[in-house]
C-alpha cells in the first residue's frame, strides 16, 4: 500500500467551545487513504460526515488533532499556504455542481489552472479539452455552463476537479441531486478515472448501492468513526 | 478567454458582462454623477474665467498711489493739542513719493508680473464750440498694455501714442465731434495744455467710461496736470490673482504708500467668485459620494448574489488576494466605464448650453472651455473612488469562509 497520501490523527472539531452551545462535532478521528483508494464516506445526516470532508480539503481546521498531505503536517500552514496546497492536491465536488455561471464549460474548467497561474494559455486550453473529452462532453465545451443538464454540469465539475492533477478528489454526494441513470454515468466515470489516473477519490454519499461499489466505506455516526465497519483494507 | 489579460480581469469582465442589466444601471448612474461634475467644472470655470475677465483685464490686479494728506494737530511744547477741531484737509493730487525706487523694487519680486506707473488727474477737452471734463491718464503704452487690454477696447485708429497723441472713449469723441485723426485741445487746472491728435477711439463697454477717458503719454500727462518727473499711481499684475491682497499689504507695509488689491477694492466680485468656488466642491463632493455609495451598494449586492461562486473559486485554489482585486477591479472598471460616459454627456450638455444661454446682448453666457485636463483628471477621480468604494465589498468577499459560502 505504501505510505498514506492524506492521514488524520486524533481529529476532533468542536464549535462554540467553551459557551453553553458547545457541540462536539468529530471526536478522536484517525484515518488513512492511499493512493488510488476509492473510499465512501456514509452516516446518518448530522453525523461529520461533510464537516470530515472539509476538514480533509483543507476548507476547514479542526479544534485539536493533525492532519499530513503528503507527510507534511498542515496545522502550521497560514491561510495564503493552505489555500495553494488546497489548489494543487485536493480536488472538489459537490453536490449542487456550482459552476461559475458567467464561463462556459472549457472555461469553468480552466479555471483552477489559470487561477494558479494567472494567465491563459494554450496548454491550459489543451488540459480543459482533454478533461472535457475525458468526461464526454467535448461537443459541450462552449455551452454556458448554465445552460446544461444537471448531470452534464456535474460532470463538468468533476473535469474541473481534475485540472490541477489532484492526488485526492473529494465528492460531497456528487450524484444526490441527480437522476438513477446520471448519478450512475457520473459514478462509473468517476470509478473509471480513478482506475485511470490512480486519483484517491473520497466520497461522501447515502447511496448505499454506490457505496457498495468502494474499496472501502467508513461510516460516521455521531462524529465517531463506527467500531465495527471496515474502517480499512489493511 | 481572451490571452493575455490575467485571471482577475477576466473574472472581473465577466461578472459585470453576465449582470450586464445592473452593470448598465451602475454605469448610467455614474455617467449622470460624472457628467453633472463636467458640465459644473465647466461651466463654472467658463462663467469664473469671463468674469475674471472683465473684472481684470480693465484694472490692475493692485494699484499702489500716495497715502492721504492727514492735517497734523498743533502742539504746544508740552504736546498738549491748542485746536480742538481737526478738519480733514482736501486732497491734492500729488505724486508717490520715491516711485523710481518703489517700481524698481516692485519689479524685482518674483510674485509681480507688471508694474506700470501712471499719472491721473482732470482735464478739459476742448474742440471748438465744445468742451468735456475728461480724466486724463498717462501711461507707459508697454507696460499699461500688459495690464489694461487697450488694444482690446479699439474702435478706430491704432492702440499707440506718441507726445502729441491721446486715445479717448468713442462716446467722449461724438460730444466733441472728433474722429481719428482730428486735433483736441486739452487743458488741466493747474495751467497745462496742449493740442492732442486723436490717434484711437476705444469702447469700454462702459457708458460712463467711454465719455471721460482720455489716455496720453506719460510725460505729456506729467506736464499738463504740473507734475513733472511725478506719478500718481503704480499699476501693478501679480502672478497668483488670489495672492493679490497679501502682497498687497506687504507692498503697503514695506513702503508708505497705500495699496488696493482687486479683491479689496471688487469684495462683493470676489466674495461671489469664492462662493462660486466652494458651491462647486460640495456639488462635487456630493455627487462623488453618491457615485460612490452606488457602486459599494452594487458590489454588495454582487458579493451576496456570488457567494457561492466565491466559495467555489475558494476551494478551488483562488487566494484571497485575488478575489479581493476581482471585486476591486469590478469597481474600478464601473467608475472609469462611467467617467467615459459621463464626460460625453457632460460635454453634449455643455455644447447644448452654450448655444441656449446667452447674454442680454446676444453675446455667450461663459467661454466654452473644454479642457483634456478636466476628462483626465475626472477619469482619474471616477475609477479612484470606483476602487476605494469596492473595498469594503471585495474585503468582504476575501473574507468569505468557503464552508459557508458553498453551503450558502
Amino acid at each position: 500500500m505504501g505510505e498514506p497520501i492524506l492521514q488524520l490523527e486524533n481529529i476532533c472539531k468542536i464549535y462554540n467551545q467553551g459557551e453553553p452551545s458547545e457541540v462536539a462535532v468529530l471526536r478522536e478521528i484517525n484515518l488513512s487513504f492511499y493512493k488510488g483508494e476509492f473510499v465512501a464516506i456514509m452516516g446518518p445526516s448530522g453525523s461529520g460526515k461533510s464537516t470530515l470532508l472539509n476538514i480533509i480539503g483543507l476548507l476547514d481546521r479542526p479544534t485539536t488533532g493533525r492532519l499530513f498531505i503528503h507527510g507534511q503536517d498542515t496545522q502550521s500552514l497560514d491561510d495564503h499556504a493552505l489555500t495553494q496546497l488546497r489548489g494543487h492536491s485536493i480536488g472538489f465536488v459537490f453536490q449542487y455542481h456550482y459552476l461559475i455561471s458567467a464561463f462556459t464549460a472549457l472555461e469553468n474548467v480552466m479555471m483552477p489552472l489559470l487561477a494558479d497561474q494567472g494567465f491563459p494559455d494554450a496548454a491550459m486550453k489543451a488540459r480543459a479539452r482533454f478533461l472535457l473529452a475525458q468526461v464526454g462532453l467535448e461537443k459541450w465545451m462552449d455551452q454556458l455552463a448554465t445552460k446544461m443538464s444537471g448531470g452534464q454540469q456535474q460532470r463538468v465539475s468533476l473535469a474541473r476537479a481534475l485540472a490541477m492533477n489532484p492526488d485526492i478528489l473529494l465528492a460531497d454526494e456528487p450524484t444526490g441531486n441527480l437522476d438513477t441513470q446520471s448519478a450512475d454515468a457520473v459514478f462509473a466515470l468517476m470509478r473509471r478515472i480513478n482506475q485511470q489516473n490512480g486519483t484517491c477519490f473520497i466520497i461522501v454519499t447515502h447511496n448505499h448501492d454506490l457505496a457498495a461499489l468502494c474499496d472501502r466505506i467508513i461510516t460516521v455516526v455521531d462524529g465517531q468513526i463506527q467500531t465495527g465497519a471496515p474502517v480499512s483494507r489493511t | 478567454m481572451k490571452y493575455g489579460l490575467p485571471f482577475e480581469w477576466i473574472v472581473a469582465v465577466r461578472f459585470l458582462y453576465e449582470g450586464r442589466l445592473q452593470t448598465l444601471f451602475i454605469i448610467g448612474g455614474i455617467a449622470i454623477g460624472v457628467g453633472v461634475i463636467v458640465f459644473m467644472s465647466a461651466m463654472l470655470a467658463g462663467l469664473e474665467a469671463n468674469f475674471l475677465k472683465r473684472v481684470l483685464t480693465t484694472q490692475p490686479h493692485i494699484q499702489v498711489v500716495a497715502m492721504d494728506q492727514v492735517a497734523r494737530p498743533l502742539r504746544d511744547p508740552r504736546q498738549q493739542t491748542e485746536d480742538a477741531i481737526i478738519q480733514k484737509p482736501t486732497q491734492r493730487v500729488v505724486s508717490i513719493d520715491q516711485w523710481q525706487s518703489i517700481l524698481q523694487q516692485l519689479r524685482a519680486q518674483p510674485d509681480i508680473v507688471t508694474v506700470s506707473p501712471t499719472v491721473a488727474g482732470s482735464a478739459f477737452a476742448i474742440r471748438g464750440e465744445a468742451s468735456r471734463s475728461v480724466t486724463l491718464t498717462g501711461i507707459e503704452p508697454q507696460t499699461y498694455f500688459q495690464i489694461v487690454k487697450i488694444p482690446d477696447y479699439l474702435v478706430a485708429g491704432e492702440a499707440r501714442l506718441a507726445s502729441d497723441m491721446v486715445m479717448i472713449g468713442f462716446e467722449l469723441a461724438n460730444d466733441l465731434g472728433a474722429k481719428v485723426g482730428d486735433k483736441i485741445n486739452v487743458s488741466s487746472a493747474s495751467g497745462g495744455r496742449q493740442v492732442l491728435t486723436v490717434s484711437a477711439l476705444l469702447d469700454f463697454g462702459n457708458k460712463g467710461a467711454n465719455q471721460r477717458s482720455a489716455f496720453v503719454t506719460l510725460r505729456s500727462a506729467q506736464s499738463l496736470l504740473g507734475m513733472i518727473g511725478g506719478v500718481t499711481t503704480l499699476d501693478v499684475t501679480v502672478q497668483d490673482i488670489y495672492a493679490a491682497e497679501i502682497i498687497a499689504q506687504h507692498i503697503a507695509s514695506a513702503n508708505q504708500v497705500v495699496a488696493d488689491s482687486w479683491i479689496k477694492t471688487n469684495a462683493q466680485f470676489f466674495t461671489a467668485v469664492q462662493a462660486q468656488k466652494s458651491t462647486n466642491t460640495l456639488i462635487r463632493l456630493f455627487v462623488g459620494l453618491s457615485v460612490a455609495f452606488g457602486i459599494a451598494a452594487v458590489l454588495v449586492v454582487s458579493v451576496i448574489q456570488r457567494s457561492k461562486e466565491v466559495g467555489i473559486l475558494r476551494a478551488m485554489g483562488t487566494t484571497r488576494g485575488q478575489i479581493m482585486r476581482v471585486f476591486l477591479l469590478q469597481g474600478g472598471l464601473l467608475g472609469f466605464a462611467g467617467s467615459v460616459g459621463g464626460a460625453l454627456l457632460g460635454a453634449i450638455a455643455l455644447y447644448y448650453w452654450h448655444a441656449l444661454a446667452r447674454q442680454a446682448d446676444g453675446s455667450e453666457l461663459f467661454p466654452l472651455i473644454l479642457e483634456q485636463q478636466l476628462f483626465v483628471y475626472t477619469a482619474v477621480l471616477a475609477t479612484l473612488t470606483g476602487l476605494l468604494a469596492a473595498t469594503a465589498p471585495a474585503v468582504r468577499a476575501a473574507k468569505l469562509d468557503p464552508v459557508v459560502a458553498i453551503r450558502g
